[in-house]
């Protein structure tokens, strides 16, 4: 640049503006030739064969759906499977009046208004030349009736399409979960190109979880049309890929044992074989049928089962948090003698009640009268409640929740199911986040018996026990075997635990089970094995200081909540079991036999198989 | 529409496009720095207004809304060569930016890359990203002469073409009306084109010769990009054609700059509002 001085040269200036506006001219011109000779290139030298391509032969796309793939069990039982249904399906621009349409099929087929309203719903969200589905499951008389006089219907058809059926029903219907029709949040999030022609979608459990996989992958089919839509020919087209059969570690036969003994209680159950981190069995009570779901749901027939009182919709096994009760003690044991503050021999003085130092309240025990003298075995076997006050307050809520966490409690337990729910392991952290207030020491002595703030799912309770059972090695339940074995494995990892204690605590567990003073010595009758296992008892209910809990005069809701966790064979653990029965009162009588049906079934299976 | 791309910003009352605004403001930031010294810019000068360029385009590139970030760039662009840049430069740039192609590959987005390679072949994808093009040449080739006439579009009513009210609603017209209305339909554009140009000629100071120059090229540029995809000779970029789409903050946009255009004629000096 030769101006060394920036002096504003007006003249100059306007002329340099002057000869760009110019040129821009002359480039606008030029673009706008370009757009008007692609247009005549397209209008009328192509004319002719774009006319030919929009009226004469459409070439429609249509989407060749993908079959879902099949659910099995882990001896290839199939869980979830496609089976032929009969739709009713209207193509929008095909039919002349709908509304006309529409008031005539309702009389024919009897339709209620609901499904009307359904249908006009779908029909805003489709494209007109969709076929939109009115009825889902028609019968065989439906069929008939309208096969009669569907030349009187243009652009109504029946169709033939696959929907997903569960053979096995409420039996695993939380595990399993259902399919139901895409809605508008899931359309917005899904690749319209993958779904296309696919209206059901996994909502809940297995199915949503692994959905990827089993949807598949849609093929299409170039078809060439005449004006009015009708299919001439099809051009070439690509089948679609199926989705990917799934083999699931559940036993379905061992999920119908844990069905059947539950009978009216509600609750959950939940066995891992201990092994592999296999679930053999996950069953929320009560069950639901999964199968109107798949064919559209009527909103009655939902509302009746969100509304209803025993919530079979929850998925208790995995979303149910509730306090543990007295299952907590061999775990809090452990840490006792791991810290070193406690040795099995030395007996404590139980009176039925434990009081803090300056504090008139009493942390009263199960038994009124009091357990008398009792050593570490004793607690457990017994469930004394004030040798575990004193343990607590000895190690400290600290202490307590670092050791627990190890087991995973207040965590995920990683299983591959969506929405399961952490439970919750308190800690002074936690209370001053949550409720800003500091941890109280009674707060400690109620943790101690697993109650208070504590919180587990079924589920993390079976990984817990399962985790004990096999010395320590922490467990990942999983319901698919994870896919390659060559994939390199998580290294497992190993909590510190002196291997003498850990067979004290099984030895004290076995003795609930194998000694008549145990809580839940009934289980050893009629058995060849041996089972460790402890009972507890959840409180629903706060009993006022000096008042008693007396069972008969407190309504079922109140009752508290049985709990039972137990693994088997005691010196060869395989199968580790979680069971809670809401309500169920004491832990020994209801939880215990559950507990007990599935892992004689394991074992008698384990054994025909072998 | 969701493909990655996170445009509005909820008020509440209306969804706004914030990046609508800087289709304005940055042509308008330039032509003031340029007003402010003496034409043609010296290096320095041209430094610092390609980065108030470059900063929200790429910032907006990375949003990502490439026609957004198209549009400003140009709007850019534009005030650069009325300000009268040497010819040495603009061809150096443009050599340059041929050569950062493979640069500019890398950091697209898949969708974005996906609409390349479609609009290089956009039969490779007949079921997805092709058929937005496929099913808009046969609405426009199908149109003919003359066209179908108002309201006759097969291929919208049977619901072939995609986004027929919105982006590809030039295909739809073209169906319609043939070639005889979209010739008449560019001639109305290039007449808003001619008329701002000669306003911008008109204009009294540097400052309002800038920005209504720049803002008359962007107006024909939204124009060019917008057809130019439908009619299959550029990549699909989301642009929607002026004063036709429909809705969006971008008509908005649109409006306030034909304001400021239609304002340097009233005033000789625009910079005496803000000096």
């Amino acid at each position: 640049m030769h101006r060394r001085f920036a002096l504003k040269d007006i003249y100059s200036e306007n002329r340099l503006f002057l000869s760009r506006i110019v040129i821009i001219f002359i480039v606008i011109l030029l673009l706008m030739g370009a757009i008007i000779a692609r247009l005549i290139y397209l209008q009328i030298t192509g004319h002719e064969y774009y006319v030919s391509q929009a009226n004469n032969n459409r070439i429609k796309i249509s989407s060749l759906p993908p079959t879902r793939g099949i659910i099995y069990d882990r001896y290839g039982k199939v869980l979830a499977d496609n089976i032929p249904s009969y739709s009713l399906e209207l193509t929008p621009e095909l039919i002349p009046d709908i509304t006309e349409t529409l008031t005539q099929l309702k009389h024919l087929l009897n339709l209620s208004e609901e499904t009307l309203t359904q249908f006009k719903k779908q029909l805003t969200r489709h494209r007109s030349f969709d076929s939109i589905p009115l009825l889902l499951q028609m019968n065989d008389t439906t069929v008939a009736r309208f096969a009669v006089v569907q030349h009187q219907f243009p652009g109504v058809d029946i169709h033939a399409r696959l929907i997903r059926h569960y053979p096995y029903g409420k039996m695993a219907a939380h595990l399993v979960g259902y399919v139901g029709r895409i809605n508008e949040t899931e359309l917005k999030t899904l690749s319209a190109t993958r779904y296309k022609g696919t209206h059901s979608i996994g909502k809940t459990g297995i199915e949503k979880a692994y959905e990827e996989q089993l949807h598949g992958k849609p093929g299409h089919a170039e078809v060439e049309t005449n004006a009015q839509l009708r299919p001439i020919r099809v051009i070439k087209s690509e089948a679609p890929i199926p989705g990917k059969n799934l083999h699931l570690t559940l036993d379905i036969e061992l999920q119908n044992i844990a069905y059947q003994a539950f009978k009216n209680h509600n609750g959950a159950a939940v066995a891992i074989e201990i092994a592999t981190g296999d679930v053999l069995s996950m069953l929320s009570h009560p069950g639901f049928d999964p199968n109107p779901f798949s064919s559209g749901i009527s909103t009655k027939a939902y509302n009746l089962l969100q509304q209803s009182d025993r919530k079979p919709l929850f998925d208790r096994a995995l979303k149910g948090q509730y306090p543990p009760g007295s299952t907590l003690k061999p775990f809090i044991a452990l840490a006792g003698l791991q810290y070193a503050l406690i040795q099995i021999n030395t007996p404590l003085f139980c009176p039925g009640y434990y009081q803090l130092p300056n504090v008139s309240h009493r942390y009263r025990d199960w038994k009124i009268w009091g357990h008398g003298f009792v050593t570490l075995n004793d607690a457990i076997v017994q469930s004394c409640d004030v040798y575990f006050y004193d343990l607590a307050r000895t190690l400290g809520i600290d202490r307590i929740h670092h050791f627990l966490s190890q087991f995973g409690f207040g965590q995920k337990t990683g299983i591959d199911l969506v929405g399961e729910k952490s439970g919750l392991l308190p800690s002074r952290n936690w209370k001053r986040q949550n409720k800003n207030l500091p941890w109280y020491p009674g707060e400690t002595l109620i943790t101690g018996i697993g109650q208070g703030f504590m919180q587990t799912t079924p589920l993390q309770l079976a990984v817990a026990t399962a985790t004990l059972a096999n010395q320590g090695i922490s467990i990942r339940p999983h319901l698919i075997k994870p896919a390659t074995a060559s994939e390199p494995k998580p290294m497992a990892e190993k909590i510190n635990i002196d291997p003498a204690y850990l067979s004290d605590i099984i030895n004290s567990m076995i003795n609930v089970v194998h000694t008549p003073k145990g809580t839940a010595y009934k289980l050893s009758q009629n058995i060849n094995f041996k089972i460790a296992g402890k009972t507890g008892t959840a409180q629903v209910f706060t009993v006022k200081q000096k008042e008693k809990y007396e069972a008969e005069k407190l309504k079922e809701k109140l009752l508290d909540h049985a709990l039972f966790i137990a693994f088997a064979p005691a010196n060869a653990p395989e199968i580790a079991v979680a069971v809670i029965v809401e309500n169920g009162g004491h832990g020994g009588s209801t939880a215990a036999p559950i507990a007990k049906k599935i892992i004689a079934q394991y074992l008698k299976k384990a054994s025909h198989h072998d | 529409m969701g493909k990655g791309a996170q445009r509005w910003l909820d008020l509440g009352f209306f969804r706004f496009q914030p990046s609508e605004m800087i289709k304005i403001t940055t042509p308008a930031a330039i032509a003031w720095y340029f007003s402010e010294h003496a034409l043609p810019p010296r290096w320095k000068e041209l430094f610092i207004a390609l980065l108030l360029v470059a900063i929200p385009t790429f910032l907006i590139a990375k949003q990502p809304d490439l026609g957004t970030a198209i549009l400003i760039a140009s709007s850019g662009t534009a005030v650069f060569f009325f300000a009268g840049i040497s010819w040495r430069i603009m061809l150096s740039s443009v050599v340059s930016l041929i050569a950062l192609t493979p640069v500019l590959w890398h950091f697209m987005h898949d969708y974005q890359r996906a609409r390349v390679i479609t609009f290089l072949n956009p039969e490779s994808d007949p079921i997805g990203r092709g058929y937005h093009i496929i099913q808009s040449k046969i609405a426009i080739g199908s149109g003919g002469l003359y066209g179908k006439g108002w309201l006759e579009s097969t291929q919208a009513k049977l619901d072939f073409l995609p986004e027929r009210s919105t982006d590809f609603i030039f295909a739809v017209f073209a169906e319609e009306f043939g070639l005889l209305g979209c010739v008449s339909l560019l001639f109305l554009y290039l007449l808003i084109t001619m008329r701002s140009l000669y306003i911008a000629v008109n204009a009294q100071d540097t400052f309002c010769r800038l920005l209504a120059g720049s803002l008359s090229v962007t107006f024909f540029v939204y124009v060019f990009v917008n057809i130019g995809m439908v009619i299959g000779i550029l990549p699909v970029v989301g642009v929607p054609l002026p004063l036709i789409s429909y809705g969006g903050t971008s008509m908005v946009t649109l409006l306030i700059g034909f304001g400021i255009v239609s304002l340097t004629t009233a005033l000789t000096d625009l910079s005496s509002l803000y000096l």
